[in-house]
This record gives structure tokens, sequence and C-alpha cells, in this order.
């Protein structure tokens, strides 16, 4: 009886995407005449039940001999992503307004998030691959949404072979792990890593797997091409949900199963960083289409968050935390605003936005103030992720890396600060026209531009999470 | 007195801006907001000397710690001592006179009133600091507004400007910001790491920490006060600005540099500071003489005051790196001087350009005759830049050269000689550039035309020039206020420098 309660409780959040899963399968079945606005209400109601309800009942646990376990920071991972989840939802609505297959895109989009949460509480290398490829199966799906496109066909073609090729990176790690160390199950490899030649060439495997997930540099080149294809809503998905969760269970593995190897990893993390930030902010300066721009800049945002994982302390996965849930914020903020702007007028080049304040100044000012939080400008948010990333970083002496880092928050801010001057400073003869929000992209605007003004200056959030973080 | 008002104020009437209709509306809300601070900030100084006269000997009073983020001792910590005071009192005056300068702004005058009194609450915040990460916070917060406000309001080649400044700023930041971790990780307190002003001062930063960290925060922040040769931002940046902004950035912006050079990378690294002493001294020294020589050179009014800037700051950093407590206190004068001064002669000059629609020197001419009082208040601005006795240019100048001379090592007294030297050459740009704007015949006829200056620009005017003066006739006050801050940083630096 015992055991039932806690198989409820532990895996509730899974349980609740399941339940919305089935909800909306059933709908699909039954009901003939529904109409695309009920089902997107209903589905901005169920993703918000299942976000505020992630916030009770928190239990930590295992489940299947140590398949599936899960503790705070986990739930609050997974709050986090339902949250990001939740704002896309809301931002896809006029987009997907007349769109046939509504129904299909949630049921495709809650798939990867259900294996995602999978993959987050893994205690085992089967359950994060299972986890893993639930989650990015269906979004090759998703970046194909725009069924006349051909550049979305391309997206989707590139990422699943990009994709595919990453497991099978992972998977021949797995398995040389499985080989050295008799085992699959976290807890019971890391008891038997020996630093044998073959187990670090499967540590190594396993790193590029992780690094093409999160598009690091050398392992990026998949990213602007499936950006720029994919509808918007969908290129948030990727650069923020599906990001997050893996950079999640990257530092899980790295700060519980892979501790032994902390000198190994930190060189290897501190050479990928580097070379992230710099070539991301290369690319980014020289982009012009927007969701390239944020293609590339998220790359070099990902350099940032991997310094907080050099860390290797409880400061270090906080920050890395904290920093998802702001990055969640601006990105998403950033791309609400595209995102209408894409699907009102069909303009997502930076010079379509050129004087954009005169027409649209609320708009401007969400995006303007989601650039700053990319920036790190304060007051926003994005302000104290970044100083919290780079601290984690100096408080392991890595005083090199962190001043890299700290130019390359320079050079970010120019391209950043590009796009601020078009929108204020420049002059156009056909400017973007007013532009009528519709009331749940504006909910998602306010949510964003709320969460980057709060999050930061208010210090709870971040010593709520730092209390429920993992040290070294 | 809770010190937080002075952020609180102009951040609250800057957002009341945003809900007002009409440039009327904008500009009284802009205007009683910015007056309530400057009278905060003038009750400030009366309840300072109150507290001092009862014989309260803390350093910092007013002091107010508030936690920010408990897990990694970050906390909000404010309180004030006679050096902040002093540059609160300026930033208190030339917000008023900004305000007052910007009274027909037409254009997008609602979101210029608020940057400017965002820009203002930034400030107040970085003087008020004494947790090294408020202090950065703050520093960072006035870049963004400087960006727009030189690229939305600015003229000329205003979008390059404001990015290059922007950018180098921003360079600058990121620098004093390695300065700060790694001053951060090399505190102990009980295993903990600190980033309080107090606490640092309190403890023993090892000499290579010292060393190896000193020269970011120095050169970080001395990006902000023009130090050369990082000073490329300075032209550009107040030349390409609205007025208002101009003044802001030399009047205010400049002097965070400052401050942060004195304050924490002087204050908190003293072995270092002794260290590197010559260096400073050695760029100072250049700053100072190629200001002054490229000043010479310029034409448009706007740029002279913009590298004579580059000159007057470098007297800051000269009375900085000189560690004497005469010299030292002689940089903060200086720093409030130059701030006031130069604040004048932007507002000076954009008086004049709003009028004639240039600033090219050669353009002008006569302008005494049909512009008695803007004329008046520029020639008195160029005079207390040159140092003329009975305005604050010549106390504080006089006093970083009698610091810099109790420094008995040959080289030191060389550069001494050197930056005294350059006050000829500031004669000489300045009687020349009043000599062709100001004075002569008219050269051009609708010059006939031109009204003089309105009640506004008056009163802001008035305002810096009674701030110019009180520290020109009397610097008794300044002084007392002052030294006190002072005598804790000579103290912590050790080693006095004596006469032989």
């Amino acid at each position: 009886m015992n055991m039932g309660i806690d198989f409820l409780i532990l895996m509730k959040q899974e349980w609740a995407v399941i339940a919305i899963l089935f909800i909306l399968l059933f709908i699909k079945v039954g009901s003939k005449d529904r109409t695309n606005e009920n089902i997107l209400n209903l589905v901005n109601v169920l993703l918000l039940l299942n976000l505020i309800g992630g916030f009770f009942g928190y239990k930590d646990g295992m489940l299947f001999n140590e398949m599936f376990k899960t503790n705070h920071l986990i739930v609050m991972e997974k709050n986090i992503l339902s949250l990001g989840t939740y704002i896309i939802a809301l931002q896809s609505s006029s987009w997907l307004k007349n769109n046939k297959h509504v129904l299909e895109f949630y049921l495709l989009l809650l798939s990867t998030l259900l294996g995602m949460f999978f993959m987050i509480s893994a205690g085992n290398l089967l359950m994060f691959f299972l986890g893993l490829e639930l989650s990015s199966i269906p979004l090759a799906a998703l970046s194909n949404f725009d069924l006349e496109k051909r550049k979305s066909s391309e997206a989707a073609f590139k990422f699943i072979i990009s994709s595919a090729f990453s497991s099978g990176l992972l998977l021949l790690g797995i398995s040389l792990i499985y080989g050295t160390t008799g085992s699959l199950n976290f807890s019971a490899i890391s008891e038997h890593l020996h630093g044998g030649p073959l187990q670090i060439f499967a540590f190594i495997l396993l790193i590029s797997g992780f690094a093409f997930k999160i598009s690091a540099v050398p392992f990026h080149l998949w990213t602007a091409d499936v950006y720029e294809g994919s509808p918007v809503t969908v290129t948030s998905y990727f650069s923020v949900i599906s990001k997050g969760s893996v950079l999640f269970v990257f530092l899980t593995v790295l700060y519980t199963v892979f501790k032994p190897y902390g000198v190994t990893w930190n060189n290897i993390l501190f050479v990928l960083s580097v070379l992230t930030m710099i070539i991301g902010n290369l690319f980014a300066i020289r982009q012009n289409n927007l969701k390239r721009f944020l293609a590339f800049s998220s790359v070099a945002q990902i350099g940032f968050i991997l310094i907080g994982i050099t860390g290797a302390t409880q400061a270090g996965s906080a920050s890395v935390v904290y920093f998802v849930l702001i990055y969640s914020f601006s990105n998403l903020g950033a791309f609400g605003v595209i995102s209408l702007v894409s699907a009102l007028t069909g303009k997502e080049n930076i010079e379509d936005y050129k004087a954009f304040y005169k027409t649209n100044p609320m708009l401007s000012w969400v995006l303007a103030v989601s650039l700053f939080s990319l920036a790190g400008i304060p007051p926003t948010a994005g302000f104290f992720g970044k100083f919290f990333l780079l601290m984690a970083g100096a408080g392991h002496g890595n005083y090199i890396l962190v001043t890299i880092a700290a130019l390359n928050m320079v050079v970010s801010l120019y391209y950043y600060l590009n796009i601020v001057k078009a929108i204020f400073m420049d002059s156009n003869e056909n400017p973007i026209k007013k532009l009528m929000i519709p009331a749940s992209p504006k909910l998602a605007l306010i949510i964003c531009s709320t969460g980057i003004v709060l999050t930061g200056v208010i210090g709870y959030v971040y010593d709520y999470i730092y209390s429920m973080s993992i040290g070294f | 007195m809770n010190l937080s008002l002075l952020i609180i104020f102009p951040l609250v009437t800057g957002i009341a801006v945003l809900f007002c209709k009409g440039l009327k509306q904008v500009r009284t809300v802009s205007l009683t907001g910015a007056t309530a601070q400057f009278i905060l900030s003038l009750v400030l100084l009366v309840e300072y000397w109150k507290e001092r006269s009862a014989g309260n000997r803390s350093q910092f009073l007013f002091d107010r710690n508030y936690t920010w983020f408990e897990p990694l001792h970050i906390h909000y910590h404010i309180g004030v001592d006679g050096i902040s005071i002093a540059m609160i009192l300026l930033t208190a005056f030339v917000v008023i006179a900004g305000v007052l300068v910007s009274w027909a702004q037409e254009t997008l005058n609602k979101e210029f009133f608020f940057l400017l009194l965002f820009l203002g609450a930034s400030a107040y915040g970085f003087f008020v600091s004494l947790d090294l990460f408020t202090l950065f916070f703050f520093l960072e917060l006035a870049v963004i507004p400087k960006f727009l406000l030189i690229g939305i309001w600015g003229s000329g080649k205003k979008e390059y400007s404001a990015m290059k400044l922007a950018l180098m700023l921003m360079a600058g930041s990121a620098l004093v910001f390695v300065g700060l971790l790694g001053l951060y990780f090399n505190t102990n307190l009980n295993g903990a790491h600190s980033f309080d002003l107090v606490e640092i001062s309190q403890m023993h930063i090892g000499t290579a920490a010292q060393n190896l960290f000193f020269p970011f925060a120095f050169v970080g922040f001395g990006i902000f006060a023009a130090l050369f040769p990082f000073h490329t931002w300075v032209p550009d940046g107040h030349s390409s600005a609205p007025t208002a902004a101009s003044m802001f950035l030399a009047g205010i912006s400049m002097k965070l540099g400052g401050y942060g050079c004195l304050r924490v990378a002087t204050y908190l690294m003293p072995d270092a500071a002794h260290h590197y002493s010559p260096v400073i001294i050695l760029l100072s020294t250049v700053a100072i003489i190629y200001g002054a020589f490229a000043t010479m050179m310029q034409k448009d009014l706007k740029y002279i005051n913009a590298y004579s800037s580059i000159s007057h700051c470098g007297f800051v950093l000269l009375g900085i790196g000189m560690l004497t407590q005469t010299s030292i206190n002689g940089a903060v004068l200086q720093m409030v001087s130059h701030g006031l001064m130069t604040a004048l002669f932007f507002a000076a000059i954009g008086m004049i350009y709003s009028r004639t629609h240039t600033r090219v020197t050669e353009q002008l001419g006569g302008l005494l005759k049909v512009l008695p009082f803007i004329s008046t208040v520029f020639v008195i601005a160029g005079l207390c830049s040159l140092g003329l006795p009975g305005f604050s240019g010549f106390v504080a100048e006089v006093t970083v050269f009698m610091g810099s001379w109790q420094n008995p090592d040959r080289w030191y007294r060389l550069a001494t000689i050197l930056a005294c030297a350059s006050i000829v050459v500031t004669a000489v740009y300045i009687l020349r550039a009043t000599g062709k704007a100001i004075m002569g015949p008219i050269t051009e006829k609708h010059f006939n035309n031109l009204t003089d200056a309105t009640w506004n620009e008056r009163t802001a005017a008035g305002v810096l020039i009674i701030g110019i003066v009180a520290i020109g006739v009397a610097p008794f006050w300044i002084y007392h206020l002052i030294t006190p801050g002072t005598d804790y940083i000579i103290q912590h630096l050790g080693k006095p420098v004596t006469l032989k």
C-alpha cells in the first residue's frame, strides 16, 4: 500500500503529463465538433494545473531498483520545464489558431516533455537513454510542423540525423561503460570508475553526446539550420526546454556519476566553454535572421553555463539551475515577441524591426528587456544569473576562464545592442504596423517580463534553489 | 536617515513620469522629483554634520545592512562617509541642472526624463554602496541608460558613439568584475567569503592576490574615468550626447570611475596601490598632457570640453596615484569640482548650440553682445576650468599639486611639474575658445535675433555656479567633510609619505 502511494507521489509530474496526454487523445478520438479555440484554452488550463501541481508534495526517493529517482532539486528542475512549456503553449496560440493539427502538436510536445522528465529522473543509463529518445524523436516531427515549408522539413531531417548520430555516440559510450563497470546504475558506476583508457574513452563519448544535445562548439553546426527552419514556437522549445533538460542531466551525471573524473571533465569543459562562447558570439554577430541570431546567441549562452558547471560546488549547481530558469524567462520573452510578429506579419529579419518602437512601444520594451537580460545587464535577472555562474567558476580558481567570459559578455552586448539600436534608433519607411496582441500571448509576455524583473532582485529565489542543490 | 530614499526618490519620479501626459506634466513631475532629491541631499549633509559634531566617529554613517543572497554572503549594505556625501551632493546638483536644461525636450520626452532620473538613481546607489556586489550592480545599471540617451536623442554619429561608449564601459565593468571576484575569493570570514567593503578593509588580503587583481579593478574603473589609453570613448560619447546626457556623463559618470579607483582598488588593496603607483602616475600624467594638447587642436566646443575632461580627470587619477592624504583630498575635490564645472560648460554649450545651431568656434563670435547671460556662464566655466582662484578648479588642482609634491621621489616630482605645466596649455585653449566664440565682432547676422537664457536655463546655471563658488571661495567646509574619509584610506594605506 505504502509502495503504491510512493509510486504516485514520486512520479507525480510524470503522471500529470500522462493524464494530459490521455485527455487530449480522448478528445481526438471522441469529439467531433471541437474548435481550435476550445482546445487551446483547455490545454493552457491543463498545463497551468500541471505547473501548480508540481509545487506540492515534495518527496525524495527511488523507484524500480534505482531506475527512477527524484529529489527536491529534480522536482524544481521539472517545474522550470513545466513553466517554460506553459509559456510556450500560451505563445503558440496565435500561430495554432487556424491549424488543423492542434491536438497533434500538443501530443507531440507533451510526449517530449514526458521524455525529459524521465530523463532528468533517471538513475540508470538505460532509463536516461530512453527518456532522451522519447524527448528527441517527437521533436523532429515538431520541427516539421509547418508542413508546407521546405525549410521546415529540411530542419526536421537535419535534426533527426544529427540527433541519431549523437545518440549513437551516447550508446557506444554507455555500452563501453557497461562493459568496464558491469553496471548501468549511476551509483554502481561511480564506485567502479578506475580511470582506465577504455573508460576515459567512453566518458569522452558520453560528453560528446551531451555536447551535441546542448549544441556546444564544435558540436553546434546543426543548431542554426534547425532553429531557422522550425516554427518559432518550436525553436523556442528547442532552445529553452530541450537544452535546459539536457543541461540538468549533464549536471547530475557529472556531479554524481563521474565525480572521480572531476579534473578531467573540468579541463574538457574549460576548452568547450571557451570555444562555445567565442564561436557562438562571432557567428551571432553576423546573423540577420532573428531566429538564427537567437540560435547562435543561445550557443554562446551555453558557454557561460558550462563555466557554472566547472564550479563543481553547491553554488555551481545552484547557479546553473538558477540560470536556466532566468534564461527561460529571457529567451522566451524574446521569442514571444518574435513569434508574435512572425505569426502576424511574417517578418523575421533584424532590418524589419527598425523603428519598431514608434509603432509598438510595449512590445519593444519587452524585447529590449529580454535582450538586456540575455546580455546580463542589471537590473534584469540575467545579470544575477551570469554573475553567479561566473562566480561559481571563479570559486574553483578558474580566473582565466572567467576573464575570457567577462570579455565575451562585452562582445555579446554588441550584438544584443545592435537589435536595440534597430528598434529604438534607426528610422524605417515601412515599419511593422501596430499589432493587436491576443490575450494568451500577452499573458505569456507578462509572465516573462515579470520573471525577468523579479527573479534576480528578489534574493529568495536563488536561496531557495541553493538550498536544494547538490554539492560536489 | 534612510539612504535608500536617495535611490527610491529618483526611481519613483522616473516611473511616475512614464504615466504622465504631455511635456508640461512630464517636466513638472521631473522637476519636482529632482528638487526633492536635491533637498534630500542637503538634508543628508546637515544630518551628517549633526552626527559628526555629536561625536560620532564611526567610519560610515547611516549604515543599513540587509541580506540579499544569503548563501553567497551578498548584502545590500549602504552607508556614507564624507567622500560619498561630496559625490552625492555633486550628483544632486547635476541632476537638477540636467532636468532644467532639458526643459524643452520635445521628442519622446517621457522616456528621456525617465532615463535621466534612472541614471541619477544608479549614481546615488553606487555612491552609497558599501557592498561590492551592490556597488557593481549600480555601476552596470548606469551603462544602458547612457547608451539609449546618446543613441536616441544624440546628434552627429550618435549610434556609433553610443555603441562605443556602451562597449568600452562594459569592458571596464568586465574587468572590475574579475577584480571583485578575485577580492571576494581571497577574503576569509570564518571560512566564508565576503563582498562587504568594511569587512574586507579589516582583513589582510595576500600581497600576491592584491598585485594580481588590483590592475583589473583599477583599469576597469579607470576606463570609466578616462584612464589613458582607454579614454577614446570620452570625446565621441560626450560630443554626440544631448546636453543633459553630456552633463551626466562628464559630471557624474566619470566620477563613478574615480570613486571606484579610490574606494575599491586603492582602499581595499593598499599594498598593490603602492606597487602600481608609478604606473598610475605615468598614465595619468600622459593623460593630463595629452588631453591638454589634444584639446588645443579641437574646433568643436563639445570636443574641446570632452578632451579637456580627459586632462582634468587625469588630475583625479594622479592624486589617487600619489597616495598622500593631501593628494587624495585633492583628487576628491577635483572630482566634485570637475563634475560641476564640466556640467556647467556642457550646459552653456548646449544653450549656445540650441540657438546658433553650430558648435564650431570659427562660426561663432560676438556672442557676449547678444547672449550676455549664456556667454557669462561660458566664461565662468572656462575660468573655473583653467583654475582661476575663487572657483573650485583652483582649490582642487592646487590641493592635488601640493599633495603630489609631498612625494619626495624625484620622478614623482617630475610628473607633478609636468602636470602643473599643463595648466598653461589649458589657459591657451580656454582663452582661445572664449576669444573666438564669445568675444569679438558678431560673425553672423542672424545672431542678432537670438534670445538670451530662459528662466530654467538661468536656474540650472545658477545652481551649478553656486556649487562652484561655494567650493572656490570657502573650501574649508568640503575639506572638513572629506578629510575623515580620507583619514581612513591613508591609515589603511600605511607607509605615510613624509617630507625629507
